[in-house]
């Protein structure tokens, strides 16, 4: 994207006022989105973001600046800018040998989206919106919508590191309203993967809409949440977002070094049930949360957050892991060359247990079975989170009943871990989430299988 | 200052083609933020940000493309795929651009001068007090996650060949700490903000007792048990409940079937002691601007009076659907988007009592102090609302012992109806809603 060269005067410009570290990040960035929405095509977006993200580490500061001005001239102000801001001092001149690295790209495109005429995308959205409507006349509204964009990165640092990365991305979700004498409910199904238009060649569009629509109908008959503590089991997919929050969080270690979070020198203990391994996973292919390299240039990686109940490691980006002279675990990521680096997640799962689902539930007597969370929040200083249920049931006898309405699970990330006593054996990943943390947000992706958390408090209305 | 992003404006006007209707934003924006961490700043950033988008209505359909710089090969580029996006969209007899509709606009004081001239070891002064003042506040107090100042200034304009011609300049600052306090081995994180058009403005002491009272006060807090009871909202809380509920009475959801509150103007929807405006005219809203996403002046809307649905809110599209004009309330997020619609500075009337009084009316009920995961235990189509929440036990008018880890939850139909008071307590907070203290009985409280 930019000559090696003007790369190297950059850093040797952020460098040349007493940097420690001095890194560029270049970013460009093109998107489509197209709604369908009440029956029409409101209107079809496209756009691009283009610039470059630099900073410079002086101590334990860091400067930052960025510029939509990739020029030579553009580059080397906002060096300067991001020195100043670092204040460095001490002078000299320093030049980077820049060595290209590479990665294995786990994300092989076949069909680059913008190779995809318009009208093939927004023939999608009417073929998901006659499926969803088809469904049952109680469907009243749909929404569909298409998105893809490709972000081309690179980055280079005072390190020598120079890599890139191509990183294309397919989302598709239908959200649909059924009308009925009680009321209105919603259903919603999305898909997200970090590959090209052959997203639609894995997934049936059709199929996707009758599942969004049957869940908005299913919904109409939805009896009141129930309240208080019980029994909860989380089908496959739809929990893996529930350790992101509860613990995944919790886990970063900017949040540990600073104490703000409840794993903070826990590692090495016992923090969850023998069942549980969590896997934070950069390189699954395809996945929603996977990237070749992160936004620091490290290639991603496969860590093992809790293995086997114990607490095993942290995630890491480049600024934590080189206080503590450790090396990143590839988990340095930014919504765009306008934000500075943070640690966050990729994909974050749970591995699979030995227990068929359907016993999970035949063993429970009363409780809420959850087939679909929505979004959650947590405090990652007292691990207390909370959760949306968009899909759920009450099990009653050991068996899923009546459907429930949308209510909230709240519990607390450590607790929750230690109390999860039967693990199924069908892991599946779940849905293409965004996880916002310090205002910025990035793709991530989730799974667990079928799991069991002997109690958790479920927030409905009835009593 | 705006003349150089109307003249970008006119250039790009100018090429729209007979019969193509054109509208373009041009944005600009200066953001610094520090974060101070042992007295250091531990990040500094400091940057302009720009870019346009371009919407064009060929036939009645509309396509939309933006870019992230104001480089004029872009913008034409701009340009030439929101003409290739129209192509593919439903024609539409509704959709068309803004036209002036001579309602004059407001003259607000949105931005001052001094957020453009403070210096940058002044804002850094701002974060290491901040820091520093909540470290001192409380014993209990262990930390911090982050001491911030940041600040932002946007200038924009609105251009469009059907004759709307509008710019704006606002700047905001604020401080902001989030702060661990521990005892006997329990940590819990609290928040504190000052917030303000000008530096001189923000108080920082103000920000970091705020913070450290938030951060000790759920020391020690058990979880209540499960039972029905009547709630008592803190003014933060409720700014964000009728966030959502003034979501469901724009002319987008009705029209799309979406809101709980369609067909119902004129029927009693809430308690009589619910009055609810949108007023972005009120400068002393966070939300206060001129002019709205497509450029028309922004006005007082009038949401329920006294219980009684009044108004949907509306864009140019919705308002031409409804048979109605707009009220000027589109919202975009920024450049990047087309206009949507949306309220920008919901308030409800206030009422007599300040908050203690409304405790002693109420007799036993549980504070709520702050709630979580609002986005996604409540459906503003189907009403159902859950929430996480933490606050204090209410005893006899007499705040009480800390609770943590349990949800409120009704729906937000019966919410509205079940409020017995709205307090006096107006507090203006960063965010499209202002707050009072508001008491709702007969909530379900779900915890051990």
């Amino acid at each position: 994207m930019i000559d090696e060269d003007v790369i190297q005067a950059t850093i040797g410009t952020a460098m040349r006022t007493g940097g420690e570290f001095a890194e560029v990040f270049v970013e460009d960035r093109r998107s489509t989105g197209a709604v369908l929405d009440d029956g029409r095509v409101e209107d079809l977006s496209s756009g691009r973001d283009r610039g470059a993200g630099i900073r410079v580490v002086v101590g334990d500061t860091t400067g930052f600046a960025h510029t939509a001005d990739l020029t030579e001239a553009g580059l080397r102000q906002a060096a300067e800018a991001a020195a100043a801001a670092a204040k460095g001092g001490s002078g000299g001149t320093r030049v980077v040998d820049l060595t290209r690295q590479s990665a294995p790209r786990p994300n092989a495109v076949r069909t680059l989206p913008e190779d995809v005429a318009k009208a093939t995308k927004v023939e999608l959205l009417g073929r998901a919106d006659e499926a969803a409507r088809a469904q049952g006349s109680e469907i009243s509204q749909v929404m569909v919508r298409y998105g893809d964009n490709r972000r081309r990165i690179l980055v280079a640092n005072s390190d020598g590191l120079l890599a890139d990365d191509d990183q294309v991305r397919t989302l598709f979700s239908i959200s649909c309203v059924a009308n009925g004498d009680t009321g209105m409910q919603t259903g919603r199904e999305s898909i997200g993967r970090t590959v090209g238009f052959e997203l639609f060649d894995i997934y049936d569009i059709e199929d996707l809409a009758r599942t969004a629509a049957r869940r908005a109908i299913t919904k109409l008959q939805a009896v009141p949440a129930p309240s208080g503590s019980m029994p909860v089991v989380i089908g496959k997919g739809g929990g893996g977002v529930l350790f992101h929050e509860a613990c995944g969080h919790g886990l970063e270690a900017d949040l540990v070094a600073k104490k703000a979070s409840v794993f903070a020198g826990r590692k090495g203990e016992q923090v969850a049930s023998p069942l549980v391994t969590l896997v934070d996973d950069g390189t699954m292919a395809e996945e929603w949360g996977a990237y070749s390299i992160d936004d620091e240039g490290r290639p991603a990686q496969r860590n093992v957050l809790i293995q086997d109940g114990v607490l095993t490691d942290y995630m890491w980006d480049h600024l934590r892991a080189r206080k503590e002279g450790r090396p990143s675990s590839g988990n340095g990521r930014r919504q765009s060359y306008q934000h500075l680096p943070m640690v966050r997640m990729t994909n974050t799962y749970m591995g699979n247990g030995s227990d068929d689902p359907a016993e999970i539930i035949a063993a429970t007597d009363h409780g809420v079975f959850v087939a679909q969370l929505g979004g959650g929040q947590v405090n990652t200083a007292t691990g207390d989170f909370v959760f949306g249920m968009t899909e759920a049931y009450l099990i009653e006898d050991g068996k899923v009943t009546s459907p429930i309405r949308d209510g909230n699970l709240i519990g607390n990330g450590p607790e929750v871990l230690t109390r999860i006593d039967m693990l199924g054996n069908d892991f599946e990943m779940g849905h293409p989430g965004t996880c916002g943390k310090d205002g910025q947000g990035v793709p991530v992706g989730d799974g667990t299988p079928t799991l069991r958390v002997t109690s958790l408090t479920v927030g409905g209305t009835a009593a | 200052m705006s003349d150089e992003l109307f003249s970008l404006a006119d250039q790009v006007l100018a090429d729209a083609k007979p019969g193509e209707a054109a509208e373009i934003v041009v944005e600009r924006c200066r953001d610094t933020q520090v974060r101070v961490y042992g007295g250091q700043v531990e990040s500094l950033s400091s940057a302009v940000s720009e870019g346009v988008g371009v919407r064009v209505v060929v036939d009645h359909r509309q396509g939309f493309a933006y870019a992230g710089t104001l480089d004029p090969a872009a913008v034409a580029d701009a340009l030439a795929e929101a003409r290739d996006n129209a192509a593919f969209a439903t024609a539409d007899e509704h959709v068309g651009l803004a036209e002036p509709d001579g309602v004059a606009v407001p003259d607000l004081a949105l931005f001052d001068p001094a957020l453009g001239t403070t210096a940058t070891e002044r804002k850094v002064q701002l974060a290491t007090d901040l820091e520093r003042a909540v470290l001192a506040a409380d014993p209990r107090i262990t930390g911090l996650e982050s001491a911030d100042y940041v600040d932002s200034t946007t200038e924009s304009v609105v251009a469009s060949t059907t004759g709307v011609r509008s710019s704006s300049r606002d700047g905001v600052c604020y401080v902001m700490a989030n702060v661990l306090a521990e005892r006997d081995g329990e940590t819990q994180l609290g928040f504190g903000f000052s917030v303000g058009r000008d530096p001189a403005a923000l108080d920082v002491d103000l920000a970091a007792a705020d913070a450290a009272e938030r951060a000790t006060r759920m020391l020690g807090a058990t979880q209540p048990r499960s039972q029905r009871v009547t709630i008592v909202l803190d003014p933060f809380v409720t700014a964000q409940l009728i966030s959502i509920i003034s979501g469901t009475l724009t002319g987008d959801a009705v029209q799309k079937g979406r809101s709980l509150f369609a067909d119902r103007v004129g029927d009693e929807i809430g308690s009589p002691s619910i009055t609810l405006v949108d007023d972005p005219t009120d400068i002393r809203a966070f939300g206060a601007s001129q002019t709205d996403g497509e450029g028309l002046a922004c006005r007082r809307n009038a949401l329920i009076r006294h219980g009684a649905l009044d108004h949907f809110v509306h864009n140019t599209l919705t308002a031409r659907r409804a048979g109605t004009t707009s009220t000027g309330s589109a919202v975009r997020g920024g450049f990047k988007s087309v206009p949507a619609v949306g309220c920008r500075a919901v308030g409800l009337a206030p009422g007599q009592l300040d908050q203690d009084q409304i405790l002693a009316e109420v007799g036993d009920a549980i504070l709520v102090q702050s709630v979580s995961g609002l986005h996604s235990g409540v459906n503003p189509v189907s009403g159902d609302f859950s929430t996480g929440a933490q606050g204090v036990r209410v005893v006899d008018g007499q705040r009480g012992e800390p609770l943590r880890e349990f949800t409120i939850a009704s729906t937000l139909q019966k919410m509205l109806r079940d409020v017995v008071a709205v307090g006096s307590d107006v507090e203006w907070l960063p965010m499209k809603a202002s707050g009072v203290t508001l008491a709702v009985t007969d909530v379900t409280v779900s915890g051990a």
